[in-house]
């Protein structure tokens, strides 16, 4: 269970978040909706510890997260960046088996390449993808390589930053889908942050609206629509009267 | 705040700000030593610096060393016969290539060639999240990405200077032999019974110094890059200042601590 209790983070004078506080249970799929320059990859960041927050706590079972062994912990997430960022120096295997390759979790070359290549299969990507280099994939073929990555080495923790951004529709289904699949097939715990509406319908249990430096509503996917907070029916039908401002 | 001490407050201000830069300098290069030495390694990062940085810099040195060593010649024999001593072209070849030129323009090259390829690499990185993947993967960037660069850098650019050294008294030789009239062999025998072992020693010394320099800086802007393309730019800009002006320096620096008696 990952909580966040009463989190802040700052940049200069401008607050990004103001008192988050959120519980994400073990096996759940929580997926953090807001607009654009909320705080919603800070806050992924601040979980992840690539960011450090000003003040307030996160804990992952129960262990705040800034004084467990920094190994251990990461070994238990994989993530899916908004952009990709695999490296453009490796071939997409060795970027799918980054870390198979080294540290803790190391196997020998050909052990790595063949779980490389079932997880390229598993993100339906065919095995002759495996040797060539990432700027030779197309967007939507780059995202199934970074989801093939983050769940190369099984991790108990997923997490999504914008996973379709940049997408067609038909492509945005295809990997919305394929997150909803593997965290239910590896019973993974999931975090989600986007503003695309229909990935969160596919891929949420859980939904919570970030604004204003806080969560301004959570609960299941099923009661979003009829929430009653006035910003998630703002930010659900794309109306630009509401409590968002539509300039920011 | 008034006229008189508003200035006072500025210079201050600027001092503070370049005591900071040259503490974070030196942190990030004391980290990148330790990183060099504590495990895990990286052994394939290593070797593929390793010819970036050395092999693939073999050609702009080997050209900027020939046509110096040349000019270098010329230049101190049209000198030279202003007091008559254009006898000593070998000599002064020689010493000026090993003992100065070679390291400087070696390491002057590098930082052109090696230190703005390392900053826009890394700076890209940042700018595409691929550093922070590289945590999410449980990878040290600085041992990933900045130690195997830095050692390479230490270790290489001597080899660099040497052959430098080598092409540019190579370059001297061409230009004394045949524009200016010097015999082959007392050309060679002058060349060699000038040096002393203390002159290459220096420009090797000179050299792992530059190589340190010049990786360390790339690194050090790379990884402080702001954001976007403009902040790719900067970094490779202000990473190739940083490292020709700290070359230079610690050229009269480490000129004053072997030669300076």
């Amino acid at each position: 269970m990952i909580e966040l209790t009463n989190v802040h983070k700052a940049f200069g004078p401008k607050r990004v978040l103001d008192g988050v506080n959120l519980t994400i249970n073990r096996g759940e799929s929580m997926v953090i909706i807001g607009g654009s320059g909320t705080g919603k990859s800070v806050l992924l960041k601040c979980i992840l510890g690539l960011m450090v927050q000003d003040s307030g706590s996160i804990t992952l079972d129960g262990e705040d997260t800034s004084k467990v062994e920094r190994d251990a912990f990461l070994a238990r997430f994989g993530m899916l960046f908004q952009g990709g960022a695999l490296f453009d120096s490796l071939p997409v295997w060795q970027n799918v088996a980054f870390r198979l390759l080294r540290g803790s979790l190391a196997k020998p070359k050909e052990e790595a390449r063949e779980i490389a290549i079932e997880k390229l299969r598993r993100v339906g990507l065919t095995p002759d993808v495996a040797d060539l280099f990432p700027a030779e994939l197309s967007g939507g073929m780059q995202k199934r390589v970074g989801l093939a990555r983050a769940i190369a080495a099984e991790p108990e923790i997923i997490f999504f930053d914008e996973p379709t951004t940049g997408l067609d529709p038909i492509m945005s289904g295809v990997i919305n889908d394929l997150i909803r699949e593997i965290v239910v097939e590896m019973g993974a715990t999931a975090m989600t942050i986007t503003h695309d509406m229909s990935s969160v319908r596919v891929i949420a249990d859980h939904v919570a609206m970030l604004h204003g430096g806080k969560i301004q509503w959570t609960g299941p996917v099923g009661d979003m629509d009829n929430s009653g907070d006035p910003y998630v029916t703002q930010f659900i039908s794309g109306n630009a009267e509401g409590p968002i401002e539509a300039v920011r | 705040m008034n006229a008189v001490t508003k200035p006072l407050a500025t210079i201050g201000r600027v001092t503070l700000g370049f005591l900071a830069l040259v503490g974070r300098v030196a942190i990030f290069a004391g980290q990148s030593i330790a990183h060099i030495v504590r495990p895990p390694f990286y052994p394939r990062e290593f070797l593929t610096a390793i010819l970036n940085i050395g092999y693939f810099s073999l050609p702009v040195v080997g050209l900027t060393a020939i046509f110096t060593g040349a000019a270098l010649a010329l230049q101190i024999y049209s000198g030279g016969q202003r007091f008559s001593a254009e006898a000593v072209v070998p000599q002064i070849v020689a010493i000026g290539m090993v003992r100065e030129l070679g390291p400087v323009l070696v390491g002057l090259m590098i930082a052109a060639r090696v230190t703005s390829s390392i900053a826009a690499e890394i700076a890209t990185m940042k700018v595409t999240e691929q550093i922070d993947a590289l945590v999410t993967l449980s990878t040290h960037p600085m041992k990933y990405l900045t130690a195997p660069r830095v050692l390479a850098a230490t270790l290489v650019v001597p080899l660099l200077v040497g052959i430098g050294d080598v092409i540019g008294i190579m370059g001297g030789f061409l230009v004394g032999t045949k524009q200016l009239g010097f015999a082959i062999g007392p050309y060679l025998n002058n060349t060699w019974n000038f040096l002393e072992m203390s002159d290459i020693v220096s420009s090797l010394i000179k050299g792992a110094a530059f190589g340190f320099i010049a990786a360390v800086m790339g690194c050090y802007h790379g990884m402080r890059s702001g954001r976007g393309a403009q902040g790719v730019g900067r970094a490779t800009k202000t990473s190739v200042e940083a490292a020709a002006v700290l070359i230079l320096a610690a050229n009269f620096l480490l000129t004053s601590f072997f030669f300076a008696t």
